[in-house]
């Protein structure tokens, strides 16, 4: 029976991970060629992890289910990553960095943690210049910085809009020379089935052969998931097609426990749903925000006008224009963190401001940036997503401002990590996207990068060595034995179950009606009423997927059928958990928002005394309610305060 | 809009391929090339006949992963985007739209619209990186770079790595792939250290690995949804032969 011991080191905040480096123990090279580690992914995360683990001298395995590492979706990430490195003189530092992240995800997350993550963050932009990443650059030679949601200060590092492109090439890069060493293997077109568990320690994994449909075991001392979000249970979200939630949620099986499954992420500035046909939504980079303008009409007739196509938006006075997040939030106007900004936008909207047909949208204007600075130096710092806006819209942004509406972009929670990255089996590690560590309730801009390439760099390769160097007189894991067997056997029994059900609806056509429960009910704004809805509909939906979904072919072939549904299964489970989630914690934190829970301003209202706690669930088996446990969290030097961006 | 559709299906790698006929009806010019090709599939299944296979991923022009052939051109009729940014207003009611793999000996094709790109990974493990270990490198801003170098290198750095240069080429040639990372790094001081021997490495694997030689035709800067420029082609060469000269 796993314990939530969270091990944060004791100490004075800004000493534990100092201290606790010093204390945990090390591998020597010797021993380091011995030992095999699983990485399961290739992001910022597990692309830095594999490749920092194979400089050590370990013998690294790392799989992704994409053609090459570098399609993970960190490739997508656009406006940046922060550090504190104060290169702008504008009174940054570490802890200012620590407490807008702490303060930014509404005081659910561990303090140690997030103190580690911004004390590190600085090392990142180091390694990744050294890299050669060509961050953007003043004419004076030396690095620029913008700002983020959340932050009144500049320490978002960039490279144009395709920031996360650029570290993920980075990592991908010194990934590809251990590959070359032979320090790491590279597994492209694999997707982990299952992880295997004996005496209580992960011992391997299952993976499929997405080529041939094989299945295939792999032993290590000690596995590394790194396979990001589950955000893409909505169906439609700024995540990649194939992004999915199944790696962590074997392991959620196998009994690794899983935190804050319902802190979801909704980003503000996303293209608006067009129609029925959609498969995807695109984001528009955060970094818009420095110099776009959020609005809606302020008269009902001018939206009606700007509806019908009688008015476009540049007729609108700007007398008549309210810039309604400038208006609520004085002090950081259109730079609030994105759960305010997406809340703001949908009470605008849901109050009959909408600007587009559906009424689900609301202006983000460059009109007075084009003034001030002129079109070229906009085209400079924005052009690749101007030009990524007009091409989906086919609308010029340069002219008429951007059309804009929240959607799904992250998912906070995930499997729960003790401050080595630990999860509840011992072995098993989660890093980046999917543990559920430094960003609480929210997510600030500009921080998933900086804590992927955190874990994968830097935190990760310390501590896996302390659990290792029990490890260096283990031999090499058998991967004959029964748990192997019964691991292999289940999952080749899943897919023969899929594919015989043939029945009427096909794979994406379930997954679309989850997408529209998720949304509706465990969306942007949540009742109990809605939630137990969802609980329900969602367990009705799982009965029908296994009676009447269609899997078209066969196991051992390249089948991409095979593939989404053996997620939908998954994604069918962790909706009902998020659900479960969502209607236990009876507050309004950072992106969940309860109906019933907020100011009379609708700002989020926390409830501090009842719910300054880590969910942490406990899987019981199909058809069971999982167990929750609790890790309390303690707030030594951040006090927890309603969040004010006002003044 | 109803469009009639001419598409490659290959069972697997040692299949022998063939054009199929489809069509599909009611489709908005609103709609992305690939969700015509989700509808196209969910029809397919409700048939009973199985879904084309198409790579894609992140569906807005950066992961690299979407491909096909699309009446002759890569990644379709529009410039400088890839398959997944195209949206069907690019096309007319009543079109009939051909629809190929990459074709590339370099590329097998793994079924129907997929082929195999790690050809690209291998020629970037044989150099495509500056080595230099997690840990231990100097503070970011201890060597100032010009600016417009820095934006040269992001230029070069944008390539999504797809493979479109490959298979416009004529010749299959993957000079500008190749030449995109070697410029991309040249251009900075962290990656000068290394040049020489990344451009040796990196063009040698290029040749191992069975892609054709570059003839100068243009295609590649032409077809690349992300605009790279063949004068990087020229740095490649110039950087190439230095090295060769230091031999």
């Amino acid at each position: 029976m796993a314990t939530l011991d969270s091990k944060v080191p004791a100490g004075q905040l800004e000493n534990k991970w100092g201290a606790h480096k010093a204390a945990i123990k090390v591998v020597s090279p010797g021993n380091k060629r011995k030992l095999d580690i699983i990485v399961i992914g290739t992001g910022l995360g597990g692309g830095a992890a594999a490749a920092s683990l194979g400089e050590l001298g370990y013998n690294v395995k790392v799989f992704c289910i994409s053609d090459s590492p570098r399609r993970a979706h960190s490739i997508a990430a656009q406006g940046g990553i922060n550090a504190a490195k104060n290169y702008q003189n504008d009174n940054d530092s570490v802890f200012r960095l620590f407490y807008d992240t702490i303060k930014g995800g509404d005081y659910r997350a561990r303090e140690a943690n997030v103190y580690r993550l911004a004390e590190v963050a600085n090392s990142i932009i180091d390694q990744c210049v050294a890299q050669g990443v060509p961050f953007a650059r003043e004419y004076g030679g030396l690095l620029d910085n913008r700002s983020f949601g959340g932050a009144q200060v500049s320490r978002t590092f960039y490279a144009r809009g395709q920031t996360g492109q650029q570290l993920l090439l980075g990592a991908y890069a010194a990934l590809n020379r251990q590959v070359a060493k032979g320090s790491v293997k590279s597994y492209p077109r694999h997707e982990m089935l299952d992880i295997v568990v004996e005496d209580g320690e992960a011992r391997g994994i299952i993976a499929r052969n997405l080529v041939t449909g094989e299945m295939e075991r792999f032993g290590a001392h000690a596995v590394v998931i790194a396979s990001g979000g589950y955000g893409n249970v909505f169906f439609l979200s700024t995540n990649a097609m194939n992004s999915n939630g199944s790696a962590a949620f074997q392991c959620y099986r196998k009994g690794a426990w899983f935190a804050n499954p319902c802190f979801t992420q909704i980003h503000p500035t996303c293209i608006p749903v067009h129609g029925d046909q959609q498969s995807k939504l695109t984001l528009m980079s955060e970094s818009l925000r420095n110099d776009g303008r959020i609005w809606v009409p302020k008269k009902m007739e001018d939206v009606k006008a700007i509806r019908s196509g009688a008015k476009k938006a540049s007729d609108i006075e700007e007398k008549d224009r309210d810039y309604y997040l400038e208006r609520r939030y004085p002090a950081f106007g259109n730079l609030v963190p994105r759960d305010v900004a997406s809340r703001a936008a949908k009470e605008r909207c849901d109050a009959g401001y909408g600007v587009n047909e559906t009424g689900l949208a609301v202006f983000l204007d460059f009109k007075t940036a084009i003034e001030r600075l002129g079109a070229d130096v906009i085209r400079a710092r924005y052009g690749n997503l101007f030009q990524m806006y007009e091409k989906i819209t086919d609308v010029d942004p340069y002219k008429e401002p951007m059309m804009i509406y929240p959607a799904v972009h992250y998912t906070m929670g995930g499997i729960w990590v003790d401050y080595n990255l630990m999860t509840t089996i011992p072995g098993l590690y989660a890093i980046g996207e999917a543990n559920f560590s430094d960003h609480g309730a929210n997510r600030l801009g500009a921080s998933a990068l900086m804590q992927g390439l955190a874990d994968g760099y830097f935190v990760l390769p310390y501590t896996i060595g302390d659990y290792l160097s029990k490890k260096i007189q283990a031999p090499k894991v058998a991967t004959d034995t029964a748990a192997f067997d019964e691991a292999e056997k289940a999952i080749r029994e899943k897919i023969d179950k899929l594919l015989a059900i043939k029945g009427k609806h096909t794979v994406d056509e379930f997954h679309k009606k989850l997408g529209n429960v998720m949304w509706e009910d465990v969306g942007m704004a949540r009742s109990k009423e809605s939630l137990e809805r969802a609980i329900v509909e969602i367990a009705k939906l799982r009965k029908d997927f296994w009676k009447d979904v269609y899997v078209p072919g066969e196991n051992g072939e390249f089948n991409q059928e095979v593939e989404k549904a053996l997620r939908l299964v998954d994604f069918l489970e962790l909706g009902e958990l998020m659900a479960r989630d969502a209607l236990n914690r009876n507050e309004s934190c950072g992106g969940h928002f309860r109906v019933e829970y907020q100011t009379p301003e609708g700002e989020a209202l926390r409830d501090d005394k009842n719910y300054a706690y880590v969910a942490v669930w406990e899987y019981k088996g199909p058809d069971h309610e999982p167990t929750l446990h609790k890790e309390e969290l303690h707030f030594e030097v951040a006090h927890p305060a309603q969040r004010n961006y006002k003044d | 809009m109803n469009l009639t559709l001419k598409i490659w299906r290959q069972k697997n790698a040692k299949a022998k391929g063939a054009f199929e006929t489809y069509n599909v009806e009611g489709i908005s010019p609103d709609t992305s090339f690939l969700e015509m090709l989700d509808i196209l599939n969910n029809k397919l299944i409700h048939e009973g006949k199985e879904p084309v296979a198409f790579d894609h991923d992140c569906r807005e022009g950066i992961c690299g992963m979407c491909s096909l052939y699309i009446n002759g051109k890569a990644h379709g009729p529009d410039s400088e985007i890839t398959t997944c940014q195209l949206h069907m207003r690019k096309f007319k009611d009543g079109d009939t739209i051909t629809i190929e793999p990459w074709r590339s000996a370099a590329f097998p094709v793994v079924r129907d619209l997929v082929v195999e790109r790690q050809a690209f990974d291998k020629i970037l493990q044989a150099g495509g990186f500056v080595s230099v270990n997690t840990g231990g490198v100097p503070d970011a801003n201890s060597i100032p770079i010009p600016k417009p170098d820095a934006d040269e290198s992001m230029d070069a750095a944008a390539c999504i790595g797809c493979g479109a240069c490959v298979a416009t080429c004529k010749n299959g040639s993957a000079m500008l792939f190749v030449a995109a990372r070697v410029s991309s790094l040249a251009k900075l001081p962290q990656g000068k250290v290394e040049a020489a021997r990344r451009a040796k490495a990196m063009v040698a694997k290029m040749d191992e690995l069975g892609f054709g030689n570059c003839t100068n035709t243009g295609a590649c800067q032409a077809e690349c949804p992300k605009g790279i420029s063949i004068a990087h082609i020229a740095r490649l060469n110039r950087e190439f032969l230095s090295a060769k000269f230091k031999d």
